[in-house]
Formats: C-alpha cells, structure tokens, sequence
C-alpha cells in the first residue's frame, strides 16, 4: 500500500562510522539496509577497503571532492548513477563535484546487493538519503564549530557553509575536523520540494567510456597469465556427459589443454542446502583452455563427446500437452482463495472461459556470459557480471570448500542481466575450471552457449474463468500450469483480487531437467499479456466499458482492510484516467485502433495504450502511451530510459519471442534463428509520470508484463482477432485481415 | 598460422595468428581493443561493427585476409576523446542502458551518414536496423543518429 515519506530519525550509530582518511580527507562508511557491527572500523586508505564491515562509502577529500562507492550491481537500470544521486542530494554537493566508483563485494554483512525484482532505488531510498544528509551535518558541525557559532546559523548550498556574516568554508576546509567529531544522533532530511539533485535529468555515469569503447564489461576484463576457456556441455538437458576424445583439440594451435569438470558441481547440487542461485547442469562438462577466445571457440568445437540420456529428453509438444493436463486436472496449489468461485460460476447469468499459452523464453542478453576467476591456494579473485554477487562468492566457497573470507569480487558493468545473472552458474564454472589448472582464467560463452545453458523462462499456460450476474464480475479464477513453477508469494494478491468476492488462484507445474528461473519482471511477465487481454474480453462479454470495468472494480477495493492485497485502488485509477486523457484514448483519428491496459507489478503502477493501425493488411504498432506511478521520480531521463525500455522489451518478445525443443535440444541457438525486435518494428513510446512526494519504487521492469496486453488489445480491435498464444507472430498469417478470425 | 600487416586506427600493428581467426577476436584478444563487441559470432546483431575503409563490416564474420592493407577503424579510433558528432548526440541523448551494443550502433550509424549526410527518418530505421539492442534502446539511438546527421549536415 502507499506510504508517505516519513521524516524517520533513528540513531546513526547503527549503520555509519567515519574515520580520517591517511590521506587527508573524511572517509564515511555505511551498511544500507542493516546495521553494523559493534566493533566496525572504516578503514583509513583507500587501499584497504575491503567491503567487510560496510557495504559502501564515501570519501570527502580536502580539496572538496566527493567519491561515491555505489554498492548495487549495474546491469542497465541505471542504479548506478540513480543512487548516489540520492547520497548526493542530502550531502548538498553540485552533481557534477561527485564520482561514483562501482563498489566490490561485501563477503561479510549480508545485505540486499542484488540487482533483481527493481527493487535497488526501493530499499536504498532511506539509508542513502540519511547517509548524505548525516555526513553533511558532521560537515556543517566542523565549520560552526570553527567559526563559533551554532550549526543552525549555518547554511549550505552545493558543497559550501555559509555563516550569519557571509564568510564561506568549503566542504573540503573543514572535513579534517569533521572526521573527528561524534556523528549526530538525529537529522533532518530535504522536503522534496527542496530537491536539486532528486527528480533533475542526470546522464548516465558510464557514458564517456561507453561511448568511446573503454573497458567496462566482464568480457574486457583481462588479467596477467590469463588463459581462455570454453565450456562443452550437454546438448540436451536431460544428457550427461559419457567419454570424450580430445586428441585433434589438443593439437590445435593455441590450445593448452583440454579438462574436464563438473564433479565438485555435481557434488554440490547433492548437498542439503544450496543456494536457490545454483541453477547448474549436474553433468561433467568438457573444457577447453587456449590462448585466445577464438582458440578455445576452435578446440570446443574439435571434440567428440558422447553423451548419455539419464532422463526424459522434452519436446516442446510434450510439454504443452503436459501443461494442458494440469490445467484440466485437480492437483492445485491454492494460493488465494475468497468465497466460492464453483458457486458463484454455478449462478452465474455469462461464464468466459479462456486459456493463454506461452512458451519458454531465454534472456539473451548482448554480453554473453562469461566470468573471470583466479583459484590460487591463498585466496580466490572473481571478476566479472553477476547480479547476486554475495549468492556466487557464498557458493564458490561452498564449491571448492574454501573459506569465504578467501574470496574476493569485483563486479563489471553488465552486458544486459533481465534476471540470467542473478543464477551463478558461470561464476561456478569459472572457479572450478581455475582451481583445476591453477591458472587465472576467463571463461567465455559463445552465443550459441549461452542461447542453450540458458535458465529460461519458464513455458507457461493459464485458464481463467469469470463468472458475471446481474451485469456485475461476481467469480473470478485463475489457474496457472508452468514448467518447475513460475508464480508464487504476493501476486495473488494483485489486480482484481479484493475486487471480486468470489476470486481463486490455483497454480501446478512439473519439475523438468530445463533449468528454469526468473526473467525480466518474473512471474508476471506474460500472467499480464493473460489477465489484461482476459479483461478486454470480458469487457465486451459484459458490454461495458473496458475502462469503466477497470474503474468500478477498483472503486470496491478502497478502504479495503486485507492486508494482503498489494496495490493501490487509487493509485491505479489515478494512472488509468491519466492514460485515457494522455492517449486521446476513443478519441483517435479514423484507421486508428486502440489497447488498454492497467496493471500492478514490482510496486508500481502502470498503464498503457497501444495504437496500432494497418499497413498491408497487417496490424501495426505505432505508438503507446505510457503512465507510471513510481513515486518520486528520483532520475527522469533514466526512469524514461527505464519505461520504454521495459515497454518495447514487453512488446518484441510478445510478438517474436519463441524457443522450443526437440529431444531436450534447443531448437534456436542464436539470433538466425530467435527473433528480437529491431529498429523498424518500433513503435513511438510516450511517457508520463504521476507527480507526487510518495517514497519511490522501481521501473526496471513494471511496464514490460502489461505491453504484450496493450498490442493485443489493439491488434484485436484493428483486425477482430483475439490472440491466445504468444508469439504472435509465430503466424503472420493469422493476422491477415482476409484470414478468418479463429476464437481459441 | 600467418602473419598479417594490419592498418587499425591509423596505426601499424604485426599479428601472428591461424588463418581463419575473425578480425574481432584479433582486436579484442590480441591487440587490446575491446571497444568492438562480441554479441552472436555470425553477423546478426551488429555489436562487432567496425569500418573497412570507411565501410561498415562485421568484424566476427572477417577474416584477416580480407582487410590486410586495408585502413580499419574501430571505436576507439572513431575520434579523438569521444568528439564524433555522433558520439556526441550519444552523449547528449544518453542513448545507453547496458551500453554493450552501442559501440556498434555508433560505428554503423557513422558510416551510414558518411554516404547519406541527409539522411530521411527511414533511412535511418533502415540503416540501423542491423543492430540489435536487447534493452531496447532503439528510439533514443534514432534520435541520437537523426540529431547528428542535422550536426554534420
């Protein structure tokens, strides 16, 4: 539910500590999130930060400066540049005095450093803003103490005191003092409406270096004495390796050895507790070390390896009729359950039934994966792109049975994440391959690798039926069948749940050998594409208004007192009124056609029009307007960034996203062969946020699930055809409006 | 094994690699320049873009045969300090997210306005089209490229 921003003032002692840097200066640390430990001291040269006791810092040198650590992986959502924005606001210091360094991994205190679930800018919003606005105060302390006066005679503005006479003092003048003093038990924080820094467009902090092609990635990353490797692995989940000749392989030019690994990972999936990140194939693998990237390409593809069938091979075809006989069969998990949808579908004047299907997805993110690992008998270096930093470094100790006070992680830029780096597979890969030749080395996936060591997206099918008496959706219920499982926890408790007496959410799955996982906005990704076309059809079953239905639904579940329900009835008719005025929603220009949809998801609400029109006998998507409720807006250009981001990524992979399988095997292994939305298949995206002073929530994926319903919606009205099955262009003669409208 | 004479950003550079190593690998691994991309090995999405006298060519699908006493250009060698009116328009835009893909949009797009200084908004999407961006970056990168061909125009 909403939440103000509270003007919370707890004791500082719990998570920050400051110290004289040796090199003059005012070195602050500080845990986001939780509290440090008692006896945690901040290091007092830059050379020995080493993460342990605090998770970020930031450093105030004497001539004024202002380093920031940001702690929180980058993978594209802009964390990076958007969280010390908020260190940056409170501290008072011009944006463009500070630098942001990328922090490294804290082994120690166990805090939320994760890029997944657009929740960085969520949980940081509060210790990063205190964090500023404490070390601001040390700093306004230190100069009023000089001067003698009290602090409140004091002002500042971008990095300068100013006292009742007009003298000024630097940050940098008196940060020598600052750094021995107590830090303050309680501060104020800014009202919003005093933000400079919060809610100002601020670019990308990469973007120089990205721009002219400097190092940043994990693929950049070299090491002196590093080898290349390249990883062999089954075909077909399901398979596990047999034997293998590696004769013509080792003769290659640049080939240095061929391996094999596999057994320490194999042991590890046997043990009790592992982390749910370790989302690994359990066969041996063959390995390819070589000079060069190219080398090693070469020599993975001059082995011959048999491989074993240890279970059932899938077909996609198996998978659907498996999932089909879920839906029709009786084994639920019952995560929601109000009244009695069977009575309210027994008295119901109309009853919709309707089943969507979807098929498994992989993240192909642009940067393969890869990882860089350095075993040695002292201690083990890890470098490279991973969501779950913590998660890898804890399971590598796991894997070689080493101590996690051996390990050290630097994180890399990402290449793309969309969930496939929050699983620690290649960072395990990386690690058992270095341990076994005693070599730095850098394991690196071809894109046919990766397309197929994927951990996808799980296929999934839901059935939902509505039942409606009296003109009123009385019965409501959802039945969801997926690959290992998909949707869990709070989403039963989203839109329409609170809004229908009588609501069910049921959900069963299979446990397949194909590793399965979280992908951008998990678990509603396509549940939205589902539930928002269900809505359009139910509109028109009910005949009322497709925003209207929304509304008066929405219009019951205020004040409600479920406590379980997650989204705001008022927020959300506050982004659809907007949507409908923004979009000139039934207002359009003739050959015009228009979606709408509304949802909730990763705290935020959403929604969003399509406009499509037809061109060739063809539906095409032009344009979508889009309205967010993210609270404060804390960097527009990059919330923009964000919102069309998620909505053209929604739409592309709704339209064109298919992978299937034949015998456990991939059947699309790069992009000949799996289609991702391109320049001229782009529509216009226009964005709107609602302005308010409510603490902000996520945009990394909450307009991605509802786009795929938006073009559906609008595909349907241009052409009359509704589609139950995504990709929708996996026919595109479907959609030829001489076709003939088939209902499923 | 061969050795090849390689003219790469104005520079002379001796590589002593097989035969059918692809330039990228060669850029990447052998001479440091990491700015150009490897995305999918077989020319489809673009991130391996560089040019061969002036021309835009996907590196992961050369070979060094095929440039040798060529002038490459890669992304580092596009300007000096990142001035390239498209670098700039980049820059100004803030086209990126990851940013993996963008060094060769930028080296598509630059080779693309070198032959067509005025270009209409279909040339554009139709020049561009060869490059992926999985974060879907693709209207940003548009305006990036319309607002620097109206710079150098």
């Amino acid at each position: 539910m909403s939440t103000s921003i509270p003007n919370i003032t707890f004791s500082r002692r719990n998570f920050i500590r400051t110290s004289s840097l040796a090199s003059g200066g005012l070195m602050i640390g500080f845990n986001l999130f939780t509290a440090c430990k008692p006896d945690a001291k901040v290091p007092v040269d830059l050379a020995s930060l080493d993460y342990s006791d605090f998770n970020a810092f930031i450093k105030i040198a004497k001539n004024g400066a202002v380093t920031i650590f940001s702690p929180n992986p980058e993978i594209g959502q802009g964390v990076k540049t958007a969280m010390p924005m908020l260190i940056a606001e409170e501290l008072d210091v011009a944006w463009d005095k500070v630098y942001v360094e990328q922090g490294v991994l804290d082994t120690k205190n166990y805090t939320r450093q994760v890029a997944g679930g657009s929740q960085s800018i969520r949980h940081g919003w509060d210790a990063l803003r205190q964090t500023g606005a404490t070390a601001k105060q040390m700093l306004v302390n230190a100069a009023a103490a000089r001067w003698g006066i009290e602090a409140s005679e004091c002002t500042v503005s971008e990095g300068v005191i100013t006292n009742g006479k007009g003298e000024t003092l630097g940050y940098g003048d008196v940060v020598e003092d600052a750094a021995v003093l107590e830090i303050p038990e309680n501060v104020t924080l800014k009202e919003p409406k005093d933000y400079k820094i919060i809610g100002a467009d601020i670019k990308n902090v990469d973007i120089d270096k990205i721009v002219t092609g400097k190092p940043l990635y994990g693929l950049d990353y070299k090491a002196e004495g590093m080898v290349y490797a390249a990883v062999l692995r089954p075909p077909a989940f399901g398979q596990e390796l047999e034997s293998f000749d590696a004769e013509e392989a080792k003769a290659m030019p640049g080939v240095i050895d061929v391996i094999k690994i596999g057994a320490k990972a194999k042991e590890l999936l046997s043990k009790e507790k592992i982390s749910w990140t370790a989302q690994l194939s359990p066969s041996e693998k063959v390995v390819v070390i070589a000079k060069t990237t190219w080398d090693a390409f070469k020599g993975k593809k001059a082995i011959k390896a048999t491989w074993k069938d240890v279970s059932a091979l899938e077909d996609s075809k198996y998978q659907d009729d498996k999932l089909v006989s879920l839906l029709d069969g009786v084994e639920f998990n019952t995560l929601r359950n109000d009244g009695d949808v069977n009575q309210a579908f027994a008295e119901a004047d109309k009853v919709l039934e309707r089943t969507y299907e979807s098929p498994f997805l992989p993240h192909n993110t642009m940067e393969p994966m890869n990882f860089f690992a350095n075993v040695t008998a002292e201690k083990i270096h890890l470098v490279g792109p991973v969501q779950t930093p913590e998660e890898a470094a804890n399971t590598v100790a796991q894997l070689l049975d080493r101590d996690i006070e051996d390990i050290s992680l630097e994180m890399t830029r990402m290449g793309g994440g969309f969930g496939r780096r929050l699983y620690g597979d290649f960072v395990y890969e990386a690690a058992e391959i270095s341990d076994a030749i005693g070599k730095p080395v850098k394991m690196v996936s071809s894109r046919e690798d990766d397309m197929t060591m994927g951990v996808y997206r799980p296929a999934i099918k839901y059935r939902i039926k509505a039942a409606v008496k009296d003109g009123e959706l009385t019965g409501y219920y959802l039945k969801e069948a997926a690959v290992n499982g998909n949707m869990y926890g709070l989403i039963p408790n989203f839109f329409p749940a609170g809004a229908v007496e009588n609501y069910k959410v049921d959900v069963a799955s299979y446990p397949s050998k194909i590793t399965t996982g979280a992908w951008r906005a998990p678990y509603t990704n396509f549940l939205a594409y589902a539930e928002q076309s269900f809505f359009d059809e139910l509109a028109e079953v009910m005949e009322v208004d497709r925003v209207q239905l929304r509304l008066d639904l929405l219009e019951k579940v205020k004040g409600t007192t479920d406590e379980r329900i997650q989204y705001s009835p008022e927020r959300l008719q506050a982004v659809i009124k907007e949507v409908v005025d923004k979009s000139g929603w039934g207002k359009q220009p003739e050959g015009v056609y228009q979606g709408f949809v509304a949802y909730y998801c990763h705290n935020t609400h959403v929604a969003e029009v399509a406009d499509v029109q037809m061109e060739n006998e063809m539906p095409v998507i032009k344009k979508v307007t889009c309205v967010a409720d993210c609270g404060i807006v804390v960097n527009p250009l990059g919330a923009r960034n964000q919102v069309e981001g998620g909505i053209i990524d929604g739409i592309g992979h709704a339209m064109y996203g298919d992978f299937a399988f034949k015998d456990g095997v991939p059947q699309s292994k790069n992009f000949d062969r799996y289609r991702l939305i391109r320049m001229k298949e782009v529509p216009e995206v226009e964005m709107h946020f609602i302005e308010n002073e409510l603490a902000p929530t996520g945009l990394g994926e909450p307009t991605l699930p509802p786009a795929g319903g938006a073009i559906a919606n609008a595909m349907k009205a241009a052409t009359g055809k509704r589609v139950y099955k995504q990709p929708f262009m996996a026919d595109p003669s479907f959609w030829k409006t001489t076709a003939k409208p088939i209902i499923g | 094994m061969a050795t090849y004479q390689l003219n790469i950003n104005g520079k002379s550079h001796s590589v002593d690699v097989s035969e059918d190593t692809p330039l990228l690998w060669v850029l990447r691994d052998h001479l440091d320049l990491v700015g150009t991309k490897f995305g999918c090995g077989i020319a489809q999405c673009g991130a391996c873009t560089v040019h061969l006298d002036g021309s835009a060519i996907r590196s992961c699908s050369t070979t060094l045969a095929q440039v040798e006493g060529k002038s490459i250009t890669t992304i580092e060698g596009l300007s000096e300090d990142g001035y390239h009116p498209l670098q700039e328009a980049w820059k100004e835009v803030d086209v990126p997210q990851c940013g993996y893909c963008q060094a060769g949009q930028i080296m598509t797009a630059a080779a693309f306005l070198e032959n067509n200084p005025a270009p209409s908004k279909e040339d554009i999407k139709n020049a561009m089209h060869g490059n992926i961006c999985r974060c879907a970056s693709y209207n940003r990168i548009f305006k990036a490229v319309e607002m620097a061909a109206e710079k150098m125009g």
